[in-house]
């Protein structure tokens, strides 16, 4: 499992840039990024080299933000590789609220994802021999 | 048409010496029977017997919105319960509503007064009236329907909403008058054009228009896209609720009914009574009510005084059309609403911070009213449902008090605007 920021942003010019020119400046790399917005507001969830020091940065940044526990799985870069997984986690009852993947230069794809029972999906990933971060 | 020709023609001598006895007497009354007016009058070390003259009316004390507030529900009443016919009630400050009461006498003097104004605005016996005006606590519906029943016309008690139901009602029924407030007016025209429909179509004739300010372009614009003569009325449930004043066919003010309704016009900093033709507070005084006696109410609307006779043949005063507040009440979908009833629900969230915006528009003649809260709570910002839930729990609550629909926007921490001195919460974006 890895830990992921999520911030709260208003619909607002320059926000994001603005987020992510407190972190630059605090020298924190962004390894992945995912932004959903609803007509009011956005939720930004990133994943970083240093999420301590990003969530701190953004606190006095003045962003309201929260780790949230994320699922990290690889999975091999062919067809059909997350859909297997995905059946799995499925029938096996656990239930994804979001996913994203993240940058990576392994040649293999590496996914995130939020669930409310991530014990139940370590369980399935585990003995699928899914190879997790 | 003049409805009470006796009354509304009569002289000033007589009309003031009409009020100087009815105000003796209400004041002589209120302190026999209510203890709050009794202490009032005490503390301020006067009595009744101290009306002389009209203008004796300036040694007693004001009541305000907040003394009804304190005797809720029915500390303000004069007569056992068993002797009220009705009560209504307004949106109040504190969560809990203004409550008036009406004895039959006083139902009896508000339908009068009420007919009075229809008759003025050119309401006739053969009309088919449309009142689209939320019936319930709101005193609005159900005074005008009264009046409107009086001079004999058909009443069609449609209530609010649902605006392409009532242009059917309005069309099937060959409705000839409206109730309602002039921007649901509007708000109807627009939809008649958009529904195909033409003014033709229609047999409109009258308007009255009230529970929210309105200028003399909105009434034009309103006569040019409804083919109908537009009047303003105005009141309030503190005294009666509509009934208080209304406009007759000269459209120059709206005549008061000043043998129930005395009238003061003060300037609202030290209230010294202004002289006419200037702006000021107006002060009313109901010298008829039996179950709740109010004297000297501070309404808090700005408008001004004309007492010179009107072309119509009416003597009684007129006052104009209202000008803005001395508080900051708002007006929002002809609903009362006071920016502290917002803020303390508000209060009553820990997910959200002190700091908020209250955003008045008119889009398509209709009211819009938004709420922009900080949210200060980190650990739900990760989660979607939690935040959306958030605004539906503040919207819900607001609601309850308000009784109208509210938009809640979240926005984030520090993002409003901080103030030194008074912080000024409210932006009214709506052009009258």
């Amino acid at each position: 499992m890895i830990k992921q920021i999520a911030v709260f942003l208003e619909n607002r010019e320059g926000r994001v840039s603005e987020c992510c020119k407190a972190l630059k400046d605090a020298g924190v790399n962004l390894c992945s990024m995912s932004i959903a917005d609803s007509k009011e507001f956005g939720i930004l969830r990133i994943h970083t080299d240093n999420n301590e020091l990003a969530h701190v940065t953004l606190k006095k940044a003045g962003f309201l933000s929260t780790m949230v526990d994320l699922v990290a799985i690889e999975v091999p870069d062919t067809p059909g590789a997350l859909a297997d997984i995905l059946i799995q986690l499925c029938d096996g009852g656990v239930n994804i609220d979001y996913m994203y993947s993240f940058a990576n230069a392994s040649g293999h794809a590496q996914i995130g994802f939020k669930t409310e029972t991530p014990e139940k999906a370590i369980v399935i990933l585990e003995k699928l021999g899914v190879k997790m971060i | 048409m003049i409805y009470d020709v006796k009354t509304e023609t009569m002289s000033r001598e007589e009309m003031e010496a009409l009020q100087l006895k009815r105000l003796q007497e209400i004041v002589a009354y209120a302190y026999e029977n209510v203890p709050f007016y009794k202490k009032k009058y005490d503390e301020a070390g006067v009595k009744p017997s101290d009306i002389q003259t009209l203008k004796d009316i300036e040694k007693l004390p004001f009541v305000t919105k907040a003394d009804l507030r304190e005797n809720y529900p029915y500390g303000m009443l004069s007569v056992p319960l068993s002797e009220i016919s009705r009560i209504h009630a307004s949106s109040g400050t504190s969560g809990k509503p203004t409550v008036v009461a009406y004895t039959d006498e006083d139902m009896e003097v508000w339908t009068e007064c009420v007919a009075r104004l229809v008759a003025a605005g050119g309401g006739k016996k053969d009309d088919i009236v449309q009142i689209c005006f939320g019936y319930g606590l709101f005193t609005g519906a159900l005074g005008l329907h009264q009046g409107w029943e009086r001079i004999g016309a058909a009443v069609i008690p449609a209530s609010t909403g649902n605006t392409e139901r009532q242009l059917m009602l309005m069309k099937d029924l060959k409705t000839t008058a409206i109730v309602s407030t002039p921007s649901y007016a509007l708000h109807l025209a627009e939809e008649m054009e958009r529904l195909g429909y033409k003014p033709e179509d229609f047999n409109l004739r009258v308007g009255m228009f009230g529970s929210e300010a309105s200028s003399e372009e909105m009434h034009a614009e309103i006569a040019r896209k409804l083919h109908l003569f537009p009047t303003d009325n105005y009141g309030l449930s503190e005294l009666i609720g509509p009934g208080v004043s209304g406009e007759c066919e000269c459209k120059c003010g709206m005549h008061i009914n000043e043998d129930h309704f005395y009238a003061e016009l003060l300037d609202p900093n030290d209230f010294h009574a202004l002289p006419d033709g200037e702006y000021g507070e107006l002060v009313l005084t109901a010298l008829t009510k039996k179950s709740m006696p109010m004297i000297r109410y501070r309404t808090k609307d700005i408008t001004k005084i004309d007492s010179t006779p009107c072309a119509c043949g009416r003597t009684t005063k007129r006052m104009a059309k209202l000008k803005g507040r001395t508080d900051d009440m708002l007006v929002v979908k002809g609903v009362n609403v006071f920016p502290s009833q917002i803020e303390g629900v508000l209060l009553s969230f820990k997910e959200i911070g002190s700091s908020y915006e209250i955003v008045v528009t008119r889009e398509n003649y209709k009211d819009n009213l938004e709420v922009k809260v900080e949210v200060i709570e980190d650990s739900i910002v990760g989660d979607y449902g939690k935040l959306e839930k958030l605004a539906d729990d503040i919207k819900k609550a607001l609601r309850t008090v308000l009784q109208i629909d509210v938009k809640v926007r979240l926005v984030e921490h520090m993002s409003l605007k901080r103030y030194e001195g008074k912080a000024k919460r409210v932006v009214d974006l709506r052009k009258y």
